[in-house]
């Protein structure tokens, strides 16, 4: 796609902006509307956008789809995880009052915050291996026939 | 308040048990891909799997007496939070979950390396991770959403499951896409039911569903409800018109996951029928809707009797088997039809035996497959000499099958002509006898196939590895412990039946 000068300006600057989105979308989720699901699919747009104008290769050198298919799992894992602290505290299962006993709500709050990162994690990284999944097939159209 | 010391008394391990039941194999999934290593990722998945079991076993001890126990995730009280509830019914059956996964994953480390290019291997063990957790998610869970989300876990595990069937048969592509079709509809049918009942209550917390069922029950949206669980769950549970997806799905997924399957995901689908019927709808109501005897009762006769004539016709025994379970679950339908607690016991303890019996049936026709190349009965000619172990095996369960005094499959077929005594329908009762005939004729067909039959000159098939020898035979004399040793099976299901019966425990 070396020939549109202005989606590839356009989307070098949006990218950016997309991942800053998605972060604030992130960590501001408990106190805002947002939280992991969203984040995880704005900040999964920004490759999509980034792999649509820029081509697959590109994106799969800065995104590998190793990568993407660990992160997939990470994510659980940080999710159950959270909920293993808290089981080994002595608390039940994924209860946040575990992550600060002295003050059970701001428990809540790092709980919510830890859990929602993990969430973010895994949407991101199955938005990214569906888009991977799609594109990865033989194109019937090449660029130069547009 | 800021640091005000709060009272909490710590929770110990044995607390824990119902929770670590799911989590286990839940955690195990996502650690074999992150590990990602190929050596590591059966002995975690057989780990978890153990675990799971040896768990299983603990909460079936502790609740074999007729209570409960109830863990609260999250540290939120029900019915605003997730509760799971473990009572005789659903230990019963995690018991059997368990139990059968642990059991297959050394036979199917054999059976998926010949079956499976290795590449894949890795992913399929936390695939069939996530499969197990979401099937003893659905029974262990109190929670009517929870058990949607659960059993949506296990069946996209188990389509992307009998996919890898494709690398024998590319058929396996289409059985997984029907079955993909038919699951999610069955699915949507299910949580549609939820989402009424949410409407018409309020609460989603099985117990407190059924408290207030009970106070407004002759409501339509209630009644609506009814009709949409019993029909998703009827498509999981593969009724006998809705068991279009079965037959494929079982034929052309790989060996050790067909015996899985079959041991274990219609078995899940008939408790949840079940918890459903009478723990949340509660016996009361169900007696009012004429459910039973206009759709479960008919239902059940045909399969016994249509699946069995089609099985009997087959040509692979793969199939054959998979229209067999059609057959098989017409039996557990029937218990329900009774509406008494001797037919309830006898849906409990048939769902057992045919658990194991089946997954014996399935193990041995992935011994097959591996030496001898196919399922078919040409395949099979004579290997009865070539194969020994596993043929005297396949006999075995096969017995069961039929219901044979001495195996597992007797104790279920007489407890059910009992029920069906008890309840004054002697021809009911010899329907099960004659369908019984029928179950004769299919399974002598491959007794004879194996046996009888002179095996061609040019195909020396060779025993089965070790590997997938011993569970297989572990299978079979299980078949014929719980035939003759039926004080575990029978106390489990009689406290289950009871319990069920009884409608809901109500909240704490």
């Amino acid at each position: 796609m070396r020939h549109h000068l202005i989606l590839r300006v356009i989307t070098k600057l949006l990218v950016g902006t997309i991942f800053l989105f998605a972060l604030y979308v992130q960590f501001h989720g408990d106190y805002s509307p947002g939280g992991g699901f969203q984040a995880g699919v704005i900040m999964a747009a920004g490759f999509i956008i980034y792999g649509l104008v820029f081509t697959l290769k590109r994106v799969k050198q800065v995104f590998p789809p190793w990568l993407v298919h660990k992160l997939i799992a990470l994510g659980v894992l940080i999710y159950a995880g959270t909920g293993i602290y808290s089981l080994l505290a002595g608390y039940a299962y994924l209860d946040y009052a575990a992550l600060a006993p002295h003050h059970p709500e701001h428990g809540q709050h790092y709980g919510i915050l830890i859990v929602e990162l993990g969430v973010g994690i895994t949407v991101t990284a199955v938005m990214v291996a569906v888009y991977y999944a799609f594109a990865s097939r033989a194109p019937i159209l090449s660029d130069e026939d547009w | 308040m800021a640091t005000e010391q709060l009272h909490h008394t710590a929770l110990t391990l044995v607390d824990h048990l119902p929770i670590l039941e799911v989590l286990v194999p839940f955690v195990a999934a996502p650690l074999i891909v992150v590990l990602g290593s190929r050596k590591l990722a059966w002995p975690i998945a057989f780990v978890a799997s153990a675990i799971s079991f040896v768990i299983a076993c603990l909460l079936l001890l502790q609740v074999l007496d007729g209570s409960y126990i109830s863990y609260h995730i999250g540290g939120w009280a029900p019915p605003l939070g997730i509760e799971y509830r473990v009572d005789a019914a659903n230990a019963f059956v995690l018991f059997l979950v368990s139990g059968i996964s642990t059991v297959i994953l050394p036979y199917a480390r054999a059976s998926l390396e010949a079956e499976i290019p290795r590449r894949s291997t890795t992913l399929l063990y936390a695939l069939y991770l996530l499969c197990l957790t979401g099937l003893l998610g659905v029974v262990i869970t109190g929670d009517a959403f929870n058990v949607f989300v659960f059993l949506e876990i296990s069946s996209l595990s188990t389509y992307v499951l009998i996919a890898q069937g494709s690398h024998r048969d590319k058929r396996a592509l289409t059985a997984a896409y029907d079955y993909l079709v038919m699951g999610t509809i069955g699915a949507t049918f299910f949580v549609i039911g939820i989402g009424f009942l949410y409407m018409a209550t309020g609460t989603l917390n099985m117990a407190d569903l059924a408290e207030r069922i009970a106070v407004q029950s002759d409501s339509r949206t209630i009644r609506a409800a009814f009709a949409f669980i019993v029909v998703g769950v009827g498509l999981k549970v593969a009724i006998y018109p809705l068991h279009l997806w079965l037959p494929n799905a079982y034929t052309f997924a790989p060996s050790a996951i067909t015996a899985f399957l079959a041991g274990t995901a219609t078995k899940v689908a008939i408790y949840v029928l079940l918890r459903f019927m009478f723990s949340v709808f509660q016996p009361g109501f169900v007696a009012q809707v004429p459910t039973l005897e206009v759709i479960i009762l008919p239902f059940a006769l045909l399969a016994m009797f249509g699946a069995s004539l089609t099985a009997i016709f087959q040509r692979d025994l793969k199939r054959m088997l998979a229209y067999s379970s059609i057959a098989q679950i017409g039996y557990m339908l029937l218990g329900i039809a009774f509406f008494s607690q001797a037919g309830l016991m006898a849906t409990m303890i048939q769902l057992f035996n045919h658990g194991i019996t089946k997954a014996a049936l399935f193990m041995g026709v992935g011994a097959f497959v591996l030496r001898a190349g196919g399922s078919f009965y040409h395949h099979l000619n004579g290997l009865g000499k070539s194969m020994p172990w596993t043929s005297a095996a396949m006999v075995i369960a096969g017995m069961s099958l039929i219901g044979i005094p001495g195996t597992a499959g007797f104790i279920s077929k007489w407890l059910l002509v009992q029920a069906a005594l008890d309840a004054g329908w002697w021809p009911i009762a010899i329907l099960i006898v004659a369908s019984s005939l029928l179950a004769v004729i299919y399974v002598w067909r491959m007794i004879e196939t194996l046996y009888l039959t002179e095996s061609k000159a040019e195909l020396q098939a060779r025993q089965a590895p070790m590997s997938m020898l011993i569970p297989l035979w572990i299978m079979a004399l299980a078949c014929i412990y719980f035939g003759l040793d039926s004080d575990l099976t029978l106390s489990a299901s009689r406290t289950a039946a009871e319990g069920l019966l009884a409608g809901s425990t109500g909240m704490e």
